[in-house]
């Protein structure tokens, strides 16, 4: 029996290989792919010259400053809807009027209001971060066992005691959750956002490299996109499972 | 019963008007320069000018156009490379982690490549949004079918039944439920790829008009654009919940 890690690299070591091949046997020369051994070689060019990095914190800067101010605003307002169900229901049009906007329809207003550079991206990224969180940390305080309430209760706590002391403990596994996927969410649209517009990080390097015609960096920075993307997620979920083990074990919301 | 869902509704809808007025009176009262927030007013007004004067329809049908055909494409290709990739274990156990690897890539950082493949075409568009909107329901049919309870299996395999009736009849019906999840999520992602698209590309839509508008300072145009793109992110995903509840019928018969 082969172990199921190394079937797992099977495919995409052929694939590699198989373009490779394909390049030196035709000598390539195209705007738009390159062999695997020369996107790894500019690969390297481009940590070499610090371009790379500098682009990556200007991404992860804006996806990650973004992620915190729409996940506070986010959270904010779930545990206020999750807590008082008058207030839910009041501001349920509301929301859902909001809700469906795609982010990047925000894109030319943030342009106007703020310019090029880190703020109109962090207010595109916050705008996209609030949702997930506001909805899923809505259904975690509403889900706290409402026996741990009535203790609350029992105890006359204050409310601002009970949010504090019963009810975000008591949620948090799942609130963390809702940080996780909005994190995803944030190096997306920041990514999006300078692809198709803003002059600064990633995007706008691949951006840069394609118009250029330099297909072995261009290839290079999607690779590099792919591995943040997949470090982020896998560093994300590893701490989940350290941190909450069983209890976050939710069906993560499509 | 029904009475105080209703009075709930109508007292929602009315917070929801009274943000409405507040935005009237902070562009009434230029707390904001009208160049950046125009009143809700002058948003209507430009909405009914562009779709009775102005080509705001045609921009409209542009962006469903390639919102469509890309989720589409994607749809049917999703489900078939699914149920291809989930039948077989053989085929999950060696491109199933590689698909796992791709997941979390940022979509849109595939656009310079499609850019570089395809020029600033229609096809790229095409190419860009499906590809976007392929993983959702991709990866829902792989689970969806290496889930299905393996005594239906070992049925299929007593009544010799041929492999495409397996799919149809036994796996395709016990994963629609995760499949349609997958494509109510593809839809969202397929109408921000559509508006990255068109603003990269300058295609026929309301991706580009937005921007144009927003380029010559003309707010209410974009204001107007920017409601119309939500409302088409309601309405199909309404849509999709629709006929979500239509196919799953028979799940809640008994």
């Amino acid at each position: 029996m082969i172990p199921e890690r190394i079937k797992a690299l099977v495919l995409p070591l052929a694939a590699l290989l198989a373009l490779e091949i394909w390049a030196r046997g035709v000598h390539l020369q195209s705007d738009s792919l390159a062999p695997p051994s020369a996107i790894a070689l500019a690969l390297g060019a481009a940590f070499g010259d610090g371009a790379i990095l500098s682009a990556t914190r200007d991404t992860l800067a804006s996806a990650f400053t973004g992620l915190l101010l729409g996940g506070a605003i986010g959270l904010g307002f779930g545990i206020a809807l999750g807590v008082f169900q008058t207030l839910d229901r009041l501001m349920e049009v509301t929301i859902e009027a909001i809700r469906p906007v795609p982010s990047i329809a925000l894109l030319p207003i943030a342009l106007i209001a703020l310019g090029f550079g880190y703020r109109m991206e962090i207010v595109i990224v916050a705008f996209a971060c609030v949702w997930p969180v506001l909805i899923l940390s809505r259904a975690a305080v509403r889900e706290v066992e409402p026996r741990l309430i009535e203790v609350s209760r029992a105890l006359r706590l204050s409310p601002a005691d009970r949010v504090y002391k019963i009810i975000i403990p008591a949620a948090l596994p799942r609130i963390f959750v809702a940080f996780r996927l909005a994190a995803g969410i944030a190096l997306i649209v920041a990514v999006t956002v300078e692809i198709a517009i803003n002059p600064i990080g990633l995007g706008a390097a691949i951006m840069a490299a394609q118009q250029g015609l330099q297909p072995d960096l261009m290839l290079a920075l999607l690779l590099w996109i792919g591995v943040i993307g997949y470090g982020l997620n896998a560093g994300l979920n590893l701490a989940q499972r350290r941190l909450f083990g069983r209890a976050a074990l939710v069906r993560d919301p499509a | 019963m029904m009475r105080p869902a209703v009075y709930w509704r109508f007292a929602s809808f009315a917070v929801a008007a009274g943000f409405v007025g507040l935005w009237q009176l902070i562009s009434n009262l230029r707390l904001v320069s009208p160049v950046f927030l125009p009143g809700p007013d002058r948003a209507w007004a430009s909405l009914v000018r562009g779709f009775t004067s102005g080509d705001l329809g045609a921009k409209l049908i542009g962006t469903l156009e390639h919102m469509a055909y890309g989720w589409f494409l994607a749809s049917v290709a999703g489900i078939a490379l699914g149920a291809m990739i989930g039948s077989s274990r053989v085929m999950r156990s060696y491109v199933a982690p590689s698909l796992e690897f791709l997941r979390p890539l940022p979509v849109s950082a595939i656009i310079p490549v499609a850019i570089a493949l395809f020029g600033l075409t229609q096809g790229m568009a095409l190419f860009v949004i499906a590809f976007g909107a392929i993983w959702p329901m991709l990866l829902a049919t792989v689970h969806g079918f290496a889930a299905v309870e393996p005594r239906l299996y070992e049925v299929s395999r007593s009544l010799q039944m041929p492999r495409l009736a397996v799919i149809f009849k036994i796996a395709l019906p016990s994963a629609a439920p995760d499949i349609l999840a997958g494509m109510r999520l593809s839809l969202t992602v397929a109408l921000i790829l559509s508006v990255v698209c068109e603003i990269l590309a300058g295609l026929d839509g309301l991706g580009h008009s937005v921007l144009l508008s927003a380029r010559a300072f003309r707010s209410a145009d974009l204001f107007a654009g920017v409601i119309l793109l939500g409302v088409i992110g309601y309405l199909t995903s309404v849509a999709m919940s629709f006929a979500e509840a239509r196919i799953l019928r028979y799940r809640h018969r008994d």
